[in-house]
């Protein structure tokens, strides 16, 4: 057994660099993108003149459809219709690029209700204050909302990271040779099913660890300045 | 005395009620008033008015050389220019928890006023200096009493050398220390000829530091006019808020 684990380990992990970890920044990345912007959307109070009001009025339309349809379809389902259902449309995407997309649309509908509750929990004091001092609305926002927002959705945004990465085993279903297919082919040729899959799951929960380190290490650094204060009077 | 802010015929209604009623005043340049009435008179939505963050039904407002009819929408740029005249102060302070106690300060005048991070830092440590706090400079407001965050909060207003300072209720989230720390700093404030509104329920304060007085109720303006006057009105109405007032609370200030 310890031979299989010696010899398997070294290539499951080299799957991983290659695929489970770029597939999971990459969408993970383009998932934040994705949620922020669909936030600020849902966010806008529609305003000014009756164009924009309309143009403001279809994005939400657009944006609550997307969240309702990624968080309402299978995960799996939306990889088949991406990579195996789009070529009937004539968009023919590599195995890689459909993953990518699939993934960062999912983590983006997840994320964005995430995103839209920490902006909203910032208290409207503090637009008031920014704004009292003549900031505009995009500095109001990315200078003292943001900040404190992100605080605020470090732990959960962290948990759909962590879901994320093991979302990815889902990729070798569409040919992907990430960590999980490597763990299949090797066990098709020397049956051991539950070693093999026992070392998979074993690597996904290092590499999960490993992340969770990286997640206190980042809420530590966004809330420095939450942290209590030692002279603290009231 | 130069006319510095002047509203004119301002009504603000929430629902049915009528938070500001036909509301018209003035404040001058370099002259202290004080705003007093009963609580949920319409006080913060008169200073709120001034500094655009609650825009009225209708009415008129000019600072300065600025001015805008709130029937009409205002631009954010109109908005932006009128609340560059005025600096706020929170009850409650409202300082930016994610920045230190100078970022604070230098906030406004490096964002807004594009002044360079050295010229602002400086100008920032001398407001400090001002206040007694120059070594809270480095530290996040939430280390730091709530009678050093408004004085911080004062500062941050004061970067932006406003034409006027517009303070409500200042000092009402403090205990009786503290808030003298505050007073203190806008004694001093007046002494300098710093125009300013504050809305405060001290009225030993309101006594040492009014040029005028006005007196809020139901939204509306019931009086105008000097400290003297107020405090020996005869009105009904005023009697009976002074005699509330020194009844709630004892009026202290050290
Ligand atoms: N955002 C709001 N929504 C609804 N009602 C409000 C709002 N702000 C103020 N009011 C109402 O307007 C009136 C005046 O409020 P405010 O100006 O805060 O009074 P004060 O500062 O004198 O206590 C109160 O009756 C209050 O309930
Ligand atoms: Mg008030």
């Amino acid at each position: 057994m310890w031979e299989i684990i010696k010899t398997a380990t070294p290539q499951i992990i080299a799957a991983g660099i290659r695929y489970t970890i770029p597939l999971t920044l990459l969408s993970f990345a383009g998932g934040i993108f994705l949620g922020v912007i669909t936030a600020l959307i849902k966010l806008v109070v529609p305003s000014g003149n009756p164009v924009k009001k309309g143009l403001i009025r279809i994005l939400q339309g657009i944006a609550y459809f997307y969240v309702w349809l990624f968080r309402s379809t299978p995960l799996l389902v939306q990889l088949f219709i991406i990579f195996f259902g789009l070529p009937n449309l004539g968009i023919k995407l590599p195995a890689f690029t459909a993953a990518v997309i699939t993934f960062s649309l999912n983590t983006g509908a997840y994320s964005s209700e995430t995103i839209r509750a920490a902006l909203l929990s910032v208290p409207s004091d503090q637009w008031d204050a920014a704004y009292s001092l003549g900031m505009t609305e995009t500095s109001v926002l990315w200078r003292i909302i943001f900040p404190q927002a992100v605080r605020i959705a470090l732990p959960p945004l962290s948990n759909e990271f962590i879901g994320l990465v093991k979302d990815t085993s889902l990729a070798s279903s569409i040919t992907i040779v990430e960590m999980f297919t490597v763990a299949q082919q090797i066990e098709a040729k020397n049956y051991e099913p539950l070693v093999m899959y026992m070392l998979v799951a074993a690597l996904y929960a290092v590499l999960c660890s490993v992340l969770s380190l990286l997640q206190g290490w980042l809420e530590r650094r966004t809330s420095r300045y939450a942290q209590e204060g030692d002279e603290a009077v009231d | 005395m130069k006319r510095l802010i002047k509203l004119e015929h301002v009504n603000k209604a929430y629902r049915q009620h009528q938070a500001l009623d036909d509301v018209s005043v003035s404040f001058d340049d370099g002259q202290t008033t004080v705003i007093v009435g009963p609580s949920g008179s319409g006080k913060s939505t008169l200073l709120r008015t001034i500094n655009l963050l609650t825009q009225p039904d209708s009415g008129t407002l000019s600072i300065d050389d600025l001015a805008v009819d709130f029937a009409k929408p205002i631009s954010s740029a109109q908005k932006i220019a009128m609340r560059k005249k005025t600096g706020m102060v929170f009850q409650n302070w409202n300082l930016f928890p994610n920045l230190t106690v100078r970022g604070n300060i230098m906030e406004g005048p490096t964002v807004v006023l594009k002044q360079s991070k050295t010229e602002a830092a400086a100008h920032a440590d001398e407001l400090l200096k001002s206040v007694d706090l120059l070594e809270t400079a480095d530290r996040y407001p939430n280390q730091l009493s709530g009678g050093q965050q408004q004085r911080i909060s004062i500062c941050r207003a004061l970067a932006m050398q406003p034409e006027c300072l517009l303070l409500d209720e200042p000092t009402s989230a403090l205990d009786p220390e503290m808030e003298t720390q505050v007073l203190r700093v806008l004694l001093e404030l007046a002494k300098q000829k710093q125009a300013m509104v504050v809305v405060t329920h001290n009225m030993v304060f309101a006594r040492a530091v009014a040029e005028r007085i006005v007196f809020v109720e139901n939204g509306r303006i019931r009086y105008d006019g000097s400290s003297d006057g107020f405090f020996n009105a005869t009105d009904e109405r005023i009697r009976h808020f002074l005699a509330g007032i020194s009844l709630s609370e004892g009026s202290s200030m050290a």
